[in-house]
């Protein structure tokens, strides 16, 4: 069928902040989708409260609100925008689940919205569970065996029946979120009520565990006319029990026979078929080993996390695909825009082998509970593509920039064999290599494939790694010929891993390539197999005959992406790549990128005039400049990924657009860094670098504590304390010390003061401010985790003209060529500085949402040559819109057992939300809501356990709540405080004074709010540690900084009316 | 590192790819082909329809399930060649019961490894399928021993190659099929077994009245290797048949073959289909299948009797074709599979509800 002439109007609803378990591929396939619905000439209303995204870009859509993901905002966008279609399979999970509920409440009806693509009576038959079951019996499907209970007794009785272990998977939530594998009654006693808890309908499953089959996923798609295809098919290196976002994935399958393949095939398609899906869909299954005995685990109707990898693993773009069918489009009436030749109905094929890693937040959390299962853990992932396994695996295991070149790890090495037996049976980020170092120790293949219930083709694929790896460690330099070292690169080892393993470095490998002419070629990702020529030059490396990457000889600029998605590093950076590129080829440029995540827009087949798959390493990036000499390569959009390559790239003489790389070092090294401000006469906390314990307290004590102590290279805050007294802080420097002797450890005063932030743009003479933005949490807050306000609320212009005045000096004189970031306290009207990044920021995306200023864009131009004066946006700082929007940050810190959730110098956050108002507390307001914190009324419970020195602060606004009709909890001595001002409270055991005390409290569901202001972070055995570990994972607000919770108070004290808030276009309502 | 033979693909057109040798070692002659399957190499293998052909695996990893004795689609392979990226010598599968290694040297199938499977497509998609020789004389063979190789080879005799020596008898209590075995699959006489027709099964070069002497319903024809022009006695033969008023099917060679009979051309692609993803346009209802196809030859220039059933949506070529007014129905895909998407398998119920139907009427 053509095109539905009747849709004119589309209503998009995105993902919003990003979670674990649901992350940039929202962003890319709701981008998609966008793109693929106003090429059709369609209007697209676009509802997202993630500011970093490049979906909520001014003029993406025709209509962009950043405002909270809640019925009652998005009926207001409905109301005003009138969209006469929803679409509804776009923003993964909370998308989903906000169609459902719009259509559920009449809201569809009410303002004649048409859900498009896959209808609202398909999206339910795949997501309820017990309707899911019914389809399965329809089908002729096998599932596991299974009941459906809403109550823990029925859960244990349930199990009972068809014995442990059982899998507990809650109805309706995301990355399996509640879930897990419960051994016995007290284990599924647990799991369960936190489940019940966690699903949107109350309702869990419990199921018969099948760990040790195999776990196959499908990517399918089916158009109106019922034409169905299977993109993908995927399976996990790691058997069913862990959750496919946290097991490494291969794709295609590589142990299916024939048979098995199409026999799992079929059924995917038969279920889609049998629901209507109009659309995509990912189904996975379960296969026995053993036999052709399967079942189907889960069918997803919607863009997923699978389908984004899917899709760039094969070239298929499923979401673009998606939107045209859901405007009445049929398969075969659809390009194929990779070949330009076929048609989106047929099935792609490769000719190269892809894995997925996760990338999980343990190296930030140090502290987490690492153990795998059906709980999503990673925050990111990277693809890698390769002609062998071993290729793909290595490559992939040089993206995730652990520190890993091969499978040879130091900490699987130093443990017994004993100890390795036993960690390989229970799943963490470590098994792999753990894995192979059993092998390393003849440790037998068969006995490995048993206790890990990997499959022994994976196996024997690692065991072939380890064995060339122990056969590289018995050569030496001499030893390498032209074939020998080529079958080495074959292989896929770095010329850094060669080197290591035999002794050398990786230039004098890197020389003997150059005498073979042993230099890797670029095949391309073309869908078919080479079976048609392709028109979208999209490559990965490979030891090979034929380079298939034409060199053009017009001006060109590379972009160097940021990799996986991790904590400090996330969707920001890849919105800076994404419009670095879009300016480079508005300036004419031909545009090259160079990055690994296969779920953003970066990687997307035509983002870049040419996408090169691969790790970002010296030598893998090197490759990609040698064969493409570009003009220049840009460093500055990819985070500190692409930033770590500065200074090889100088050595190597690659010309670097931006600020040169002795400027990054400058600004980076602390003493170089020091020299700078002292003759610029620029305040920065006193401070100092030590290299021992006792050197530590000399100075600290020198400064006066409390300190703030960090590692002199870090990303994201990472390892940053505060250190009240001196027992904290040499336990501190003891332990940073043993993990890195070779680098510094910072010791700065610590000034608890007003946080500022700006990011700026130089041209080498002139500064520009989009904006200034002023934090809500005092200094000692990570900046990624703190509120930030703009415009600034509580700034003068005296300060306001010192930010400017110091931002262009340090710009000027570090020879800035285009992005910078600067932080700064504001202790008692003394400006300090405390941090400089000579590179793009995490503000970034929000800034140019805010002030419309396309700060990317101008910085790109700015590097390229172009100066500010001439391109009309002045020098100074950016006129102030005519609203407030602050940026508030969201946690996935209830994914993460026994991690710290309370704020603090390391950064903890995974996303962020806007809220946009016309004055600071409706903002806060709709941040707050967007966030998903639960903003107190009248009659509602807040519990309180706040730390000594804060207790007359917290006390003036337990006043201020208690004239709000708010009721109070607390431990002893934050009720004590309370009562003694005159409040009621309720008087709450603490842990060690027995049960029932403050933990079952909140577990009973009874509490609105936690504020806990703890005295120290990270002690996994007090009492404030277990309060906000219960208060994340049952899902209870938790305020744990005074400044949030003032905050928090003031907006209550402005009975904010919701119904009477305004939305805001930000493509026309923020700016006078 | 292993020690490995090395061995060298030469291209018609002087093109070289350098590799290792596996399976039976010889030196072998063979029209160079591709597939995109990226499961399947067993059925591949024993596809009788490559008689005479080195196939190229595009997938880069060969062997990982190893072989199987129930997945067999005929009882030997027939192919001249196996070229692969990389087999895999550690198999893995409930039902693995050989190595690919060890299967092809049981069978004298000479394999090539380890060259770039990508550029050896490339290069066939841009110049068209061609000769190649395979052999463990690198960079040994004179111009004038490889002119020669490549003049003395041909496939013309394929089908005798493939075929039975004498008939059989498959039993079943539902209809009566004649098959005619030009190199036919397992799998299609597995399905139409599965429906309960009884099979005789026949030589490629039986008479039309030995054929017509067991008093089939209809008359079935299977895939087969090569050029269907190459064997006009079956085109005639077929032509006896379909005049006896029998229903006759077809599938890959036999489309051609009836197509031929009943008065269209056939013509030879630039590199044909091979491979389990090719998109079939049903042209009377508008569906699209996702097909397995393997077949250099295609069906044109429809006489006037002959309708097209089934398009290629990718290329427009003729996928299958009616007689206007008889009972003849063929398709070039396969509705077998085996390897391949099962999206076609109704194909089959239509076949036999074509031969119900004559059976009401007479």
């Amino acid at each position: 069928m053509p095109k539905d002439s009747s849709i004119k109007k589309v209503l998009v609803i995105g993902s919003g902040p990003i979670v674990i378990g649901q992350a940039a591929e929202f962003d890319y396939s709701g981008t998609q989708a966008c793109q693929s619905l106003k090429e059709e000439g369609v209007e697209v209303v676009l509802v997202n409260s993630n500011p970093a995204t490049i979906m909520t870009d001014i003029g993406m859509a025709h209509y962009t609100y950043i405002e909270p993901l809640t019925v009652d905002f998005l009926e207001k966008v409905i109301a005003k925008e009138h969209p006469d279609s929803i679409i509804a399979g776009m923003g993964g999970q909370t998308g989903l689940n906000l169609s459902c509920e719009l259509y559920d409440k009449g809201i569809l009806d009410k303002y004649n919205v048409n859900v498009i693509g896959t209808s609202i009576a398909s999206i339910k038959e795949g997501e309820d569970r017990d309707s899911f079951k019914r389809l399965m019996e329809r089908t002729n499907q096998p599932i596991v065996d299974s009941d459906i209970v809403t109550d823990v007794e029925s859960a244990l009785s349930f199990a009972e029946s068809i014995g442990y272990p059982v899998i507990v998977r809650p109805a309706y939530t995301l990355g399996g979120t509640g879930g897990g594998i419960a051994k016995n009654e007290a284990e599924l006693r647990e799991i369960c009520t936190q489940g019940l808890h966690l699903s949107r309908v109350g309702q869990v499953l419990i199921e018969k565990s099948i760990a040790g089959w195999k776990e196959i996923e499908f990517e399918v798609m089916r158009d109106g006319a019922g034409n169905c295809i299977t993109v993908c098919s995927m399976e996990n290196v790691d058997p069913v029990g862990v959750h496919t976002g946290d097991s490494i994935v291969v794709a295609p399958a590589q142990t299916l026979s024939d048979y098995e393949y199409q026999m799992l095939r079929k059924a995917a398609i038969d279920i889609i078929d049998s629901i209507e899906i109009k659309g995509g869909c990912n189904v996975q299954f379960a296969l026995d080993p053993n036999s052709f005995k399967y079942a189907v685990i889960e069918i997803n109707p919607r863009v997923s996390r699978s389908s984004a990898l899917a899709s760039k693993a094969t070239g298929y773009p499923i979401a673009k695909v998606a939107a045209k069918i859901a405007l009445g489009y049929n398969l075969d009436e659809i390009k194929n825009a990779v070949t330009g030749k076929t048609f989106a109905c047929f099935e792609p094929t490769i000719d190269y082998v892809v894995l997925k890693f996760p990338r999980w937040p343990f190296d930030k959390f140090f502290g987490a509970k690492r153990t795998l299962g059906t709980k999503m853990m990673a925050t990111g992932e990277i693809m890698s593509i390769g002609k062998s396994f071993e290729a793909a695996l290595l490559k992939g295991i040089r993206s995730l920039e652990i520190g890993q070149y091969g499978l040879d790890r130091k900490s699987s090495a130093m443990r017994s064999i004993e100890e390795l037996k036993k960690r390989v049976q229970v799943p963490d980020d470590e098994r792999l290599f753990d894995l192979a170092e059993m092998l390393r120790r003849n440790y037998r293949v068969e006995k490995v494939c048993d206790i890990t219930g990997m499959d022994p083709f994976f196996i024997n694929k690692i065991n072939n790694l380890v064995k060339l790896e122990e056969e590289l460690k018995s050569m030496k330099l001499e030893d390498f010929n032209e074939e020998n070292l080529r079958y080495f690169k074959e292989k896929g080892f770095s010329d850094k891993a060669i080197s290591r393993f035999v002794g050398c470095t990786p230039p004098d490998i890197y020389k003997l390539r150059q005498k073979y002419d042993i230099m890797p070629v670029y095949k391309m990702v073309d869908t078919c197999a080479g079976e048609f020529e392709a028109v979208t030059p999209y490559y990965y490396s490979s030891y090979d005959m034929e380079d298939e990457s034409v060199i053009s000889d017009r001006k060109k600029v590379m972009v160097i992406g940021s990799g996986p998605i991790r904590i400090g590093q996330g969707i920001e950076f890849d919105y800076c790549s994404v419009h670095s590129i879009m300016a480079l080829k508005k300036a004419g440029m031909q545009t090259i990128i160079v990055n690994n995540n296969p779920e953003t827009v970066s990687t997307d087949f035509d983002t870049a005039d040419k996408l090169y798959f691969e790790p970002l390493t010296e030598e893998d990036v090197l490759n990609v400049v040698e064969k493409e000499r570009p003009d220049g390569v840009i460093l500055q959009f990819g985070g500190q990924t692409a930033i770590k390559l500065a200074n090889f790239f100088d050595e190597m003489n690659i010309p670097i657009y931006g600020t040169k790389p002795e400027q990054i070092d400058a600004a980076e090294d602390r003493e170089k860094f020091d020299e700078i401000l002292e003759k610029l006469n620029i305040k920065r906390p006193k401070g100092e670098g030590v290299w021992s314990i006792d050197e530590g307290i000399s100075v600290a004590e020198r400064l006066g504590f409390p300190v703030l102590v960090r590692p002199s290279y870090v990303l994201g805050g990472q390892g940053m304390e505060i250190t009240y007294n001196k027992d904290e802080l040499v336990k501190y420097l003891a332990e940073a010390f043993e993990k890195d002797s070779k680098n510094p450890v910072l010791i700065d005063r610590y000034l608890s003061g007003r946080e500022i932030e700006v990011d700026a743009i130089c041209d080498g003479t002139d500064v520009y401010i989009p904006g200034i933005m002023e934090h809500l949490e005092r200094a000692g807050i990570h900046s990624g985790d703190s509120i930030s306000i703009y415009p600034p609320q509580h700034i003068s212009d005296e300060i306001k003209a010192q930010i400017m005045d110091e931002t262009k000096k340090i710009s000027v004189e570090l020879k800035v060529i285009g992005m910078i970031n600067i932080q700064f306290i504001d202790y008692n009207g003394e400006l300090n500085i405390i941090e400089v990044n000579p590179r793009s920021s995490r503000t970034v995306p929000y800034i140019t949402k805010v002030t419309g200023v396309p700060v990317i864009d101008i910085a790109t131009r700015v590097m390229l040559g172009e100066k500010l004066k001439d391109m009309g946006y002045g020098t100074g700082i950016c006129d102030i819109p005519n609203v407030v929007a602050v940026k508030v940050p969201v946690f996935s810190t209830e994914k993460l057992p026994q991690v710290e959730v309370s704020l603090g110098p390391e950064m903890r956050s995974t996303g962020e939300v806007l809220g946009v108002g016309y004055n600071l507390h409706n903002a806060l307001y709709k941040g707050f809501l967007a966030a998903g914190m639960t903003i107190p009324q009248k009659g509602s419970t807040i519990v309180a356990t706040v730390r000594g020195k804060d207790h007359e602060e917290f006390v003036e606004l337990a006043k201020r709540l208690d004239k709000l009709g708010c009721r109070f909890i607390a431990t002893s001595g934050t009720a004590k405080a309370i009562a003694n001002a005159g409040i009621d409270v309720k008087t709450v055991k603490k842990i060690s004074e027995g049960v029932p005390n403050i933990i079952d409290t909140i577990r009973s569901g009874v509490v609105d709010l936690i504020v806990d202001i703890p005295k120290k972070a990270n002690n996994k055995t007090s009492d404030g540690f277990k309060i906000r570990r219960t208060a994340v994972e049952s899902s209870v607000s938790l305020i744990t900084s005074m400044d949030t919770f003032t905050a928090m108070v003031e907006v209550m004290e402005k009975h904010i009316d919701r119904d009477k808030l305004d939305i805001f276009d930000i493509n026309r309502d923020m700016r006078k | 590192m292993e020690k490995t033979i090395k061995a060298e693909l030469i291209l018609e057109n002087g093109m070289k790819f350098k590799g290792s040798a596996f399976g039976y070692i010889k030196e072998t002659v063979g029209e160079v082909v591709f597939t995109t399957g990226m499961t399947g190499y067993q059925e591949t293998l024993t596809d009788p329809s490559f008689a005479g052909q080195i196939v190229t695996m595009t997938y880069p990893l060969i062997g990982n399930y190893g072989i199987n004795l129930d997945d067999m689609e005929s009882r030997k392979p027939f192919l001249k060649a196996l070229i692969v990226r990389e087999k895999c010598d550690m198999p893995n599968n409930w039902r693995c019961e050989m190595v690919l290694d060890g299967f092809l040297k049981q069978n004298k199938i000479m394999g090539l490894e380890g060259i770039d499977t990508r550029a050896l497509t490339r290069t066939i998609r841009e110049k068209g399928c061609m000769k190649g020789i395979i052999t463990t004389r690198v960079d040994d063979l004179t111009p004038s021993q490889i002119k020669q190789k490549f003049d003395t080879y041909t496939n013309v005799y394929a089908v005798k190659e493939v075929t039975i020596d004498k008939p059989y008898t498959v039993n079943g209590i539902g209809t009566h099929l004649a098959v005619l075995d030009c190199g036919i699959k397992q799998g299609i006489l597995r399905d139409l077994s599965k429906r309960g027709c009884k099979l005789s099964v026949f030589p490629a070069f039986t008479s039309a009245e030995e054929i017509l002497d067991v008093n089939p319903d209809a008359l079935f024809l299977g895939n087969g290797p090569g050029d269907p022009k190459d064997i006009p006695e079956v085109i005639e033969t077929v032509k006896a048949l379909i005049d006896s008023g029998k229903p006759v099917l077809g599938i890959c060679l036999g489309h051609q073959l009836i197509s031929l009979a009943l008065g269209c051309n056939t013509t030879k692609l630039k590199f044909g289909h091979h491979g389990g993803n090719h998109p079939v346009k049903d042209l009377q209802t508008g569906r699209v299948y996702i097909t397995s196809q393997n077949h250099n030859y295609v069906v044109c220039d429809l006489s006037d009797e002959v309708e097209p059933t089934f398009i290629n949506v990718n290329d427009g070529s003729i996928e299958g074709i009616r007689h206007k007014t008889k009972p003849i129905y063929s398709v070039q895909f396969h509705p077998e599979a085996s390897p391949g998407p099962l999206d076609t398998q109704m194909l089959f119920d239509r076949f036999l509800k074509i031969i119900e139907e004559v059976k009401t009427n007479a």
